[in-house]
């Protein structure tokens, strides 16, 4: 009899002492409140496929924290970063965020790149009535009283792009997207403004997502022959999309190609001599000449490597930091709710020049550049708006 | 003898639910949270210990029948909380009805028939269809595996109906119950833990009845149980089918849990961790695959909020340690400490 309890007890009591043990660690990390600093959450997915396009943005971020903390902090206190890893998970960003607000009590979150990612943490920030700076373009539709939206939605590159094409390269446009919300809504935006110029579509392409086979849209691209391509095909897959342009001889220089998510990073990926001649619409490119741009570059590059390139969004990232300490310094407290109440208005000298957060809808005002790839994978900038474009997540198509 | 190897796993069974219960009054609402979306993962790991470690058939794609609890469950709390609009996804995508095949999910009661029926019927066809082929092992493993796939890519593709990549969020009330403040979670935390005592009691009894010995049987030599005139397609589909739905189960539980539900829950990665789970708590261990569920989601929470840039590396060093050292997972490990106690007492 003794036997027979000490076997199988032993087999899963065992393990119930090892739950109790990693329970205990659990309750040891808790809070400590130090009264100079003030915690920052920094989300974003350093592992996971998004963390190609995604990890560098905390790059960005820190370089901001650390010229902040130079520079005597935010109200006196330094900035303390709290880096989470999203993995490029819905679920463990969701998970992160209530981590961030609730256990490490962060004055706000710089965070997420996808919008599966921020759709994710919304209701963590609406519970713990949390602040959320989001660095990416983005399709619009949203504004939510948690989150600043610091980087162009659709309309705003969008437009801007399509009436520059029509303008410099022709009127007809075949539009091909990866197929999820982004491109859907950019080319609805797309076709909406072709039609008010008086040019046609076409041909209208959806790929799914991590598509690598695009012969099927190139050869329509190939019989219909548009003045002007506009791409929103994202990641992995412009790869693919690019190199089998150019292989079959719709290069830079013979096709009109335009989108509005290849940044320099993603051209590092898909090779510079294939990008070269292909164009991008996007709000800062890293060869915009200026004193505040040349400041940045030079630091970014004295901190990381002088051989890393810096994207829109990695610019964008470095922007929020300092939009939050503006907001946080003209409400003179860390509160997010008085934070976001003084944001409306707040203006920024960044690297891309001014940008303005809007006074109601949470975007910002800012200028969006054309730029045309070359060998080195850099841009060339054919075209800057002249005034800063207002933001316009909510468009009446 | 027998009954009281039994009565101990029972009792192991009892002293599991009780450490849960016991965690509401240890731990804050954050991590008691956490502890509950682990624990949905218990109940596949529950499933896959009957499959696998009794039924000797391995799924790698669990992740496809927990997707479709989980994605039930969440239609039917999306409907509540958009009500009388439409699902903010569908409006984002111009779609101006409800798709027909949403409709029965305004009532609850036949959500929860659908959350099981769906997955049991589906499962048992599919799974019927392949072993009456005698298709079997690392084919029909790998099967799943593209089902799995195939389900991921269909849901990503499903933009406008279903969500695609973004999954299914923000959900607010349970019938008109908030289940987004700490009360109301302690409340489902409660109730999970009893489904889930309930479902190991189940499983337990499953494990040490005729049916119980017959899987083992078809496991170790199908040939012969076939030929003793048993429809070994039948049960192994069966058992099959009951993983499914215990999968299922958690997924509904997952959604409820996490206020979300995203086609990464579904695919290849997530179906394979789900089989992880299992390995590491002991695959002919119900509350050994339990705690495994339990131990591994703890340990990725713990690991990444210390470690955010290694954390990876620390979490698949333990799978290769376990898969080498612990080829029967902790339920073996515990095991074969005491045999190895016990040796050493009869030397003296």
């Amino acid at each position: 009899m003794g036997n027979f309890t000490r076997r199988g007890f032993i087999r899963s009591g065992g393990s119930l002492v090892l739950l109790g043990v990693t329970a205990g660690i659990g309750l040891k990390t808790t809070n400590v409140f130090a009264q100079d600093t003030v915690k920052l959450g920094l989300l974003h997915s350093l592992s996971g496929t998004i963390a190609i396009a995604e990890a560098s943005l905390v790059d960005a971020e820190r370089l901001a924290v650390d010229e902040i903390n130079a520079a005597g902090g935010v109200l006196g206190k330094q900035i303390e970063v709290v880096i989470e890893d999203g993995a490029s998970e819905n679920p463990v960003f969701a998970e992160k965020a209530r981590k961030l607000l609730e256990r490490d009590k962060v004055a706000a979150i710089i965070g997420c790149y996808t919008s599966a990612s921020r759709k994710a943490v919304l209701p963590a920030l609406r519970r713990a009535k949390g602040l959320l700076y989001y660095p990416t373009y983005y399709e619009g539709q949203e504004r939510d009283d948690h989150v600043i939206y610091t980087s162009q939605e659709a309309t705003q590159s969008v437009i801007a792009a399509v009436e520059w094409l029509a303008r410099e390269k022709g009127k007809t446009f075949f539009l091909v997207g990866s197929d999820y919300i982004y491109p859907r809504v950019c080319n609805r935006i797309a076709r909406a403004t072709i039609e008010r110029l008086g040019g046609t579509v076409v041909g209208e392409d959806y790929a799914p997502l991590g598509h690598t086979e695009f012969s099927s849209v190139i050869s329509r691209i190939r019989s219909t022959k548009p003045d002007c391509v506009y791409s929103t095909v994202v990641g992995g897959s412009n790869v693919a999309f690019y190199k089998q342009l150019v292989a079959s001889g719709l290069d830079g220089k013979r096709q009109t190609l335009l989108s509005t998510v290849v940044s320099e990073n993603e051209i590092d990926g898909i090779g510079r001599d294939t990008a070269e001649g292909y164009y991008a619409c996007m709000g800062y490119f890293q060869s915009i000449e200026s004193a505040q741009n040349e400041r940045f570059v030079k630091a970014f590059r004295a901190k990381y490597g002088e051989n890393r390139v810096i994207g829109d969004p990695m610019q964008v990232a470095y922007n929020s930091v300092y939009l939050w300490k503006l907001a946080v310094e003209r409400a003179n407290s860390f509160d997010p709710d008085k934070v976001l109440a003084a944001s409306g208005g707040i203006e920024l000298d960044a690297p891309e020049g001014t940008v303005r957060i809007h006074d109601t809808n949470h975007h910002v005002w800012k200028k969006v550049r054309v730029g045309r790839a070359r060998a080195d994978g850099q841009f060339d900038i054919v075209w800057e708006s002249t005034d800063l474009i207002e933001p316009n997540p909510f468009p009446t198509i | 003898m027998k009954l009281t190897r039994e009565a101990t796993e029972y009792l192991t069974v009892g002293l599991l639910a009780a450490v849960l219960l016991a965690f509401t009054m240890t731990l804050d609402p954050f991590r008691l949270n956490n502890v509950g979306k682990y624990l949905s993962f218990g109940f596949v790991a529950i499933g896959i210990v009957l499959t696998w470690g009794y039924g000797g058939v391995l799924s790698l794609g669990q992740g496809i029948f927990f997707g479709l609890g989980g994605y039930m469950m969440a239609m039917f709390l999306k409907l509540e909380a958009s009500a009388p609009e439409l699902p903010d996804f569908m409006v984002w995508s111009g779609i101006e009805a409800l798709p027909v095949w949403w409709e029965p999910f305004y009532s609850l009661p036949i959500t929860l028939v659908l959350i099981h029926l769906i997955p049991a019927v589906g499962a048992y066809l599919f799974a019927y269809a392949i072993f009456r082929k005698r298709v079997s092992g690392v084919y029909f493993a790998i099967v799943t595996l593209a089902l799995a796939m195939t389900m991921t890519v269909l849901i990503v593709g499903a933009q406008s109906t279903i969500g695609g990549a973004n999954g299914i969020t923000d959900f607010r009330t349970f019938l008109g119950m908030d289940i987004v403040d700490d009360a109301s979670k302690m409340v489902l935390y409660v109730l999970q833990v009893l489904v889930l005592f309930t479902v190991m009691l189940a499983a337990l009894k499953l494990t040490n009845s005729r049916l119980g010995k017959i899987l083992i049987a078809i496991r170790d030599k199908e040939d012969r149980v076939r030929f003793s005139g048993y429809n070994t397609a039948h049960v192994k589909a069966a058992v099959f089918a009951l993983a499914a739905v215990l999968s299922a189960m958690g997924g509904a539980f997952y959604s409820l849990q996490t206020g979300l539900i995203a086609p990464s829950l579904i695919g290849v990665v997530a179906s394979v961790e789900m089989v992880i789970y299992a390995a590491v708590g002991g695959r002919l261990s119900v509350p050994g695959a339990v705690v495994g569920a339990i131990l591994i989601g703890f340990l990725k929470s713990y690991l990444s909020e210390t470690f955010p840039e290694y954390w990876l590396y620390f979490l698949g060093s333990i799978f290769i340690f376990v898969v080498l050292f612990m080829p029967k997972g902790l339920a073996g490990f515990f095991d074969r400490l005491r045999v190895g106690r016990a040796l050493g007492g009869e030397a003296r």
